[in-house]
C-alpha cells in the first residue's frame, strides 16, 4: 500500500495535497483541483483498478466548497482508495468521466440533479434522478430544506429517442406494471418482434432518502437504512451500521459478527430461492415457482424465529445486533437448512430436467463480459458475465475473514448463467451458515451504546444478495449525520439491462429483467 | 415430467388454513406493542426511541397527551426496550386492519410531575368508533365483489418490502386464490387497488390515473406503515405521505411489512368477509375502560 501511495504522490505531486488512512483499509487522497481524469486513467490502466462509485457532498457552509468523492477498488488489495476532489462553490462544475468510464454515467448525472454541479463534457447530460417535470431544485444542497413543498408538476415532458423506419415503433410499459413489482418506465423500440433498443426511466420511487438521513439521529437512521430496499433490509442495515462503526471506531463483539454473517447469508438464500422460481415462472414453468415459493417460506420462517421478522427487520444495530439467540433458535438453523437444501436441490433438478425451460434461458439476454466490465456491473449479474468480484472475499468483514468462500464466475452472461450463479450461491451460503454456526462464539452480542463523535467519515461495503452495497457517512453534531451516501448495486446495473435486451424479443423482457432483478427503490432512494 | 408429478405428490398440501386455523407464528415474532396506560410512569423514553414517530407527545399546561398511531408503527420493539416501567410490551398481534384511519390511533392523557414523569392517568381512549355511515356498507360490497375479486397492486413508492409479502400471497402456502381472489395485470380488470407507499411525487400522477382507470365499484386498500401514513419517510419534498393523501382509501393494513396473513385479513375485511379484530383487540386500554 505504501509503495503504491509513494508512486502516486511522486507521479501526481502537483495534484495531490494530502493522503490519510483514518479508517483502516480506507485511504482518502485530497486533491488540489476538481479534475481527476489523469489520476483515474492511471489507476485503471496501471493498477487494474475499478471505479466503484462517485458521489458529492455539500460543504459550502463549512468550507465554501463541494466535494466529489471517487471510490476505487484495486484487485487483490483490500484497501479502498477514495479521491476527494474539491469543487468551488462559485463555479459548481467538474470534469465528467462518463465518456471514458461509462459506469459513472448515471451517478454523475445524479450529482448534477441533486447537487447542481455541472458534469462538463458528459455525453448525455439530461436529468436522470429528478424527472423532467421537476422545477429547478437541488435537494441535496444544504440550503434546500427537507420539507420543501414543491409546486404542482406540469405534465410529462421526457423526450425519448425517436423510432424511425418502416415498421419501427415504440412499446411503452409502466410505471405501473402488470406484475407485482416496483415502478419504472420502459420504452422499447422494436422492429417486429426484436428489440432495437430499450430506454429506461427510473427514479419513480425517489423518496428523498439521502436527505432524510441528514435529518435523523443515528439510532433512528438504522431503520431508514432497512427501508432503502426492503428485500435487502438486513444487508442495507448492516452496511449502514458498519459505516458508523468504522467512523466511530466501535468494536463489534465476535458473536455479533457471526450472527450478522448468518443473517446476511439467510437473506441471500431467501432471495435467490425466490428468483430461481421467478425466472422459471417467467418462461411459463409455473410449478417450479410454486415449489420455490414454498421453500422460501421455510427460510422466512427461520428468519422470523431468529429475528422476530420474516424480512429480518429490527435486528441489526450500531455495535452489533438487538437480540441474542437461545440454544433452540440456533438449533432451528440446521434443522431448517437440512430441509431447504434438499427441497432446493429437487427444485433445481426439476428446472434442469425441463428442456423447454433450458431452451428459453440459454442465449437469452446476453451481457458480454467486455460490456459488463465497461459498465462496472457488480454482483450476481457481474459474476455471470466474467466479473470476479465479491466483497466477502475481496474486503472481508464480519465473520467472513474466518470462513471459506468460493465465488462462482461464468463467462456466458445469459439468463441461464445468472440463474446458475444463484443456484451455486444458495449451496455456498448454506455451507457458510453451517460453518458460522459451528464456530459461533459465546459472549456479548452488542457493544455498549455510545454517542457518535462529530466530523468522522467512513466507507463501508457489504455483499448483499444482489451485489456490492456501499455506504459513506460523515457524522454530525448531536448524534446526527451530515451526509449519508447510499449505493445499491442496482444503480450501475440498470444500464446492463439495456445492453442485454438488444436483439431479444419483447416476450423475453420479463425473464431477462427478472434475471437481473434490480431494486428500483435502492436505485431511486 | 414424471419427476415433477412425483415431487408434487410427495409434497402434498402446503397451504396453511388461515384464517380458519390460527397462523403459524415464530415464538419471537413481533406484532404490535401494547400499552398499559395506567402503569406507564413516563412516555418520553418510548417516544424518543420510536423511529417513525408512532408515539408522539404533546405537553401543555401540566398535561401530557400521548398519541400512539399503529398506522406509523413498524413493530421494531424499541419502545418496549426503552420503557423501564414495563408498561409497553410487544405482542404477537398483527391482525390490525381497519376501515377508518382513526381506528388505528390511541390517546392517553396524563397529569405531569414537575420532572416530566406521569403523576396520574386522566383518560385513555381508542380512536375506534362505530361504522361511518358515509362508508359503503360491507354487505353491499360483499354482494358485488365478495365471491370473486380481482386485485391490481400498485407500488406508489415503497421500499419493496410490502411487495415481497404481497408476492407471498400467491405462493402455495398462503394461496390467496382459494378465496376466489387473484391479481390482474391491468387496473381496468380490477375491483381492488392494493397500494403500497409512501406515494412519491413521481408516482402521484400514475396513481391517480390508475385509480381513474379502475371501474366502479372499486375498493382501495393502503398497505403498510408507509402506505397508511408515509411511515419512516413521512412527508417531504419527494414523498406525499400515505395513499389517502392522493386517493380515497377503504381499508388500512398496518405492518412493516404486514405479514401475508395480515394482508389477507385486510383484504377480506374490505370485502366484508372478515371482522375488524381491532375492536376486540386485547389491549390493556380496553380492559382498563371496561374496569
Amino acid at each position: 500500500m505504501t509503495s503504491f501511495l509513494k508512486d502516486l504522490r511522486k507521479r501526481f505531486s502537483e495534484q495531490i495535497r494530502s493522503a490519510e488512512e483514518l479508517v483502516p483499509h480506507q485511504v482518502t487522497i485530497l486533491l488540489n483541483g476538481s479534475d481527476v481524469t489523469s489520476i483515474a486513467r492511471h489507476f485503471i490502466a496501471e493498477y487494474k483498478a475499478r471505479l466503484v462509485t462517485v458521489f458529492a457532498e455539500d460543504r459550502v457552509r463549512a468550507e465554501g466548497l463541494f466535494y466529489n468523492y471517487y471510490v476505487f477498488d484495486r484487485i487483490g488489495d483490500p484497501t479502498w482508495v477514495i479521491l476527494k476532489a474539491p469543487i468551488s462553490g462559485d463555479n459548481p462544475s467538474f470534469t465528467s468521466l462518463a465518456a471514458e468510464f461509462p459506469s459513472v454515467n448515471w451517478q454523475e448525472r445524479e450529482i448534477q440533479d441533486w447537487f447542481g454541479l455541472e458534469a462538463v463534457g458528459h455525453p448525455n447530460p439530461r436529468r436522470v434522478a429528478l424527472h423532467d417535470n421537476w422545477p429547478d431544485v437541488h435537494p441535496l444542497r444544504k440550503n434546500f430544506p427537507l420539507d420543501t413543498v414543491l409546486p404542482p408538476f406540469e405534465g410529462e415532458r421526457h423526450v425519448y429517442r425517436p423510432a424511425i423506419g418502416e415498421g419501427v415503433f415504440h412499446i411503452l410499459v409502466g410505471p405501473v406494471h402488470a406484475g407485482i413489482i416496483e415502478p419504472g418506465h420502459f420504452n422499447f423500440t422494436v422492429a417486429g418482434e426484436p428489440i432495437l433498443y430499450l430506454q429506461l426511466r427510473m427514479f419513480y420511487t425517489h423518496k428523498g432518502t439521502e436527505k432524510l438521513f441528514e435529518n435523523f439521529t443515528i439510532p433512528r437512521a438504522v431503520f431508514l437504512a432497512e427501508s432503502v430496499s426492503g428485500d435487502s433490509a438486513f444487508s442495507h442495515g448492516t452496511a449502514f451500521c458498519r459505516a458508523i462503526e468504522a467512523a466511530a471506531e466501535i468494536e463489534v463483539p465476535a458473536r455479533a459478527q457471526f450472527l450478522r454473517t448468518i443473517l446476511l447469508e439467510l437473506e441471500r438464500v431467501a432471495n435467490h430461492v425466490a428468483d430461481t422460481g421467478a425466472i422459471a415462472n417467467d418462461v411459463g414453468f409455473v410449478i417450479a415457482n410454486a415449489h420455490a415459493g414454498r421453500v422460501r417460506e421455510l427460510v422466512l420462517d427461520l428468519c422470523e424465529t431468529l429475528t422476530g421478522s420474516r424480512l429480518l427487520r429490527g435486528m441489526v444495530a450500531v455495535g452489533g445486533v438487538r437480540r441474542d439467540w437461545q440454544k433452540a433458535q440456533v438449533e432451528a438453523i440446521e434443522s431448517t437448512l437440512k430441509i431447504v437444501e434438499r427441497e432446493f436441490c429437487d427444485l433445481v433438478t426439476i428446472i434442469q430436467s425441463s428442456n423447454s425451460t433450458r431452451e428459453r434461458l440459454e442465449h437469452t439476454g446476453i451481457l458480454r463480459p467486455v460490456k459488463a466490465q465497461m459498465l462496472g456491473i457488480v454482483g450476481v449479474a457481474g459474476r455471470a458475465s466474467g466479473i470476479d468480484l465479491d466483497v466477502r472475499r475481496d474486503h472481508p468483514y464480519e465473520a467472513y475473514r474466518h470462513l471459506p468462500i468460493t465465488v462462482p464466475v461464468y463467462q456466458a452472461g445469459d439468463v441461464r448463467h445468472r440463474l446458475q450463479v444463484r443456484i451455486d450461491e444458495v449451496a455456498e451460503s448454506i455451507q457458510i451458515v453451517r460453518a458460522a454456526v459451528a464456530r459461533l462464539p459465546e459472549g456479548s452480542y452488542r457493544a455498549p451504546t455510545q454517542r457518535i463523535p462529530s466530523g468522522r467519515c467512513a466507507l463501508s461495503a457489504v455483499e448483499g444478495w444482489r451485489g456490492e452495497i456501499l455506504y459513506w457517512v460523515r457524522t454530525g453534531d448531536d448524534n446526527h449525520l451530515e451526509r449519508c451516501k447510499i449505493k445499491d448495486p442496482s444503480l450501475n446495473n440498470w444500464p446492463a439491462l439495456v445492453e442485454a435486451m438488444e436483439g431479444n424479443i419483447v416476450a423475453d423482457f420479463p425473464v431477462i429483467n427478472k434475471s437481473f432483478n434490480m431494486s428500483y427503490s435502492g436505485t431511486d432512494r | 415430467m414424471f419427476n415433477i408429478l412425483q415431487k408434487t405428490l410427495n409434497v402434498g398440501t402446503a397451504t396453511a388454513d388461515y384464517p380458519r386455523v390460527a397462523p403459524h407464528l415464530a415464538e419471537k415474532f413481533r406484532g404490535c406493542p401494547e400499552f398499559d396506560f395506567a402503569a406507564w410512569t413516563d412516555a418520553r423514553p418510548a417516544a424518543d426511541a420510536c423511529p417513525t414517530g408512532a408515539i408522539a407527545l404533546c405537553d401543555r399546561d401540566g398535561t401530557r397527551t400521548v398519541t400512539v398511531d399503529y398506522g406509523r408503527c413498524i413493530f421494531c420493539g424499541e419502545c418496549e426496550a426503552a420503557s423501564a416501567d414495563g408498561a409497553v410490551s410487544m405482542t404477537r398481534q398483527f391482525e390490525l386492519a381497519a376501515t377508518q384511519r382513526r381506528d388505528l390511533i390511541l390517546t392517553a392523557q396524563y397529569t405531569l410531575h414537575s420532572d416530566g414523569a406521569h403523576a396520574g392517568l386522566q383518560s385513555a381512549t381508542s380512536g375506534a368508533t362505530a361504522e361511518d355511515p358515509g362508508k359503503r356498507s360491507a354487505a353491499a360490497i360483499q354482494s358485488l365483489l365478495g365471491r370473486s375479486l380481482a386485485i391490481r397492486q400498485v407500488d406508489a413508492g415503497s421500499c419493496n418490502g410490502c411487495e415481497q409479502e404481497i408476492v407471498a400471497l400467491n405462493n402455495p402456502v398462503h394461496d390467496i386464490e382459494r378465496f376466489g381472489i387473484h391479481f390482474v395485470a391491468s387496473p381496468r380488470h380490477a375491483d381492488m387497488l392494493l397500494v403500497t407507499g409512501p406515494v412519491t411525487r413521481n408516482m402521484e400522477l400514475a396513481l391517480r390515473k390508475t385509480w381513474a382507470a379502475t371501474p366502479d365499484p372499486k375498493v382501495v386498500v393502503a398497505v403498510g406503515a408507509c402506505g397508511i401514513s408515509g411511515g419512516i419517510f413521512g412527508t417531504n419534498y419527494a414523498s406525499m405521505g400515505g395513499v389517502d393523501a392522493v386517493i380515497p382509501v377503504d381499508v388500512y393494513i398496518p405492518g412493516c411489512p404486514p405479514r401475508p396473513e395480515a394482508l389477507l385479513q385486510g383484504i377480506l375485511l374490505a370485502l366484508g368477509r372478515a371482522r375488524q379484530t381491532l375492536d376486540v383487540h386485547p389491549h390493556r386500554y380496553l380492559q382498563l375502560l371496561v374496569e
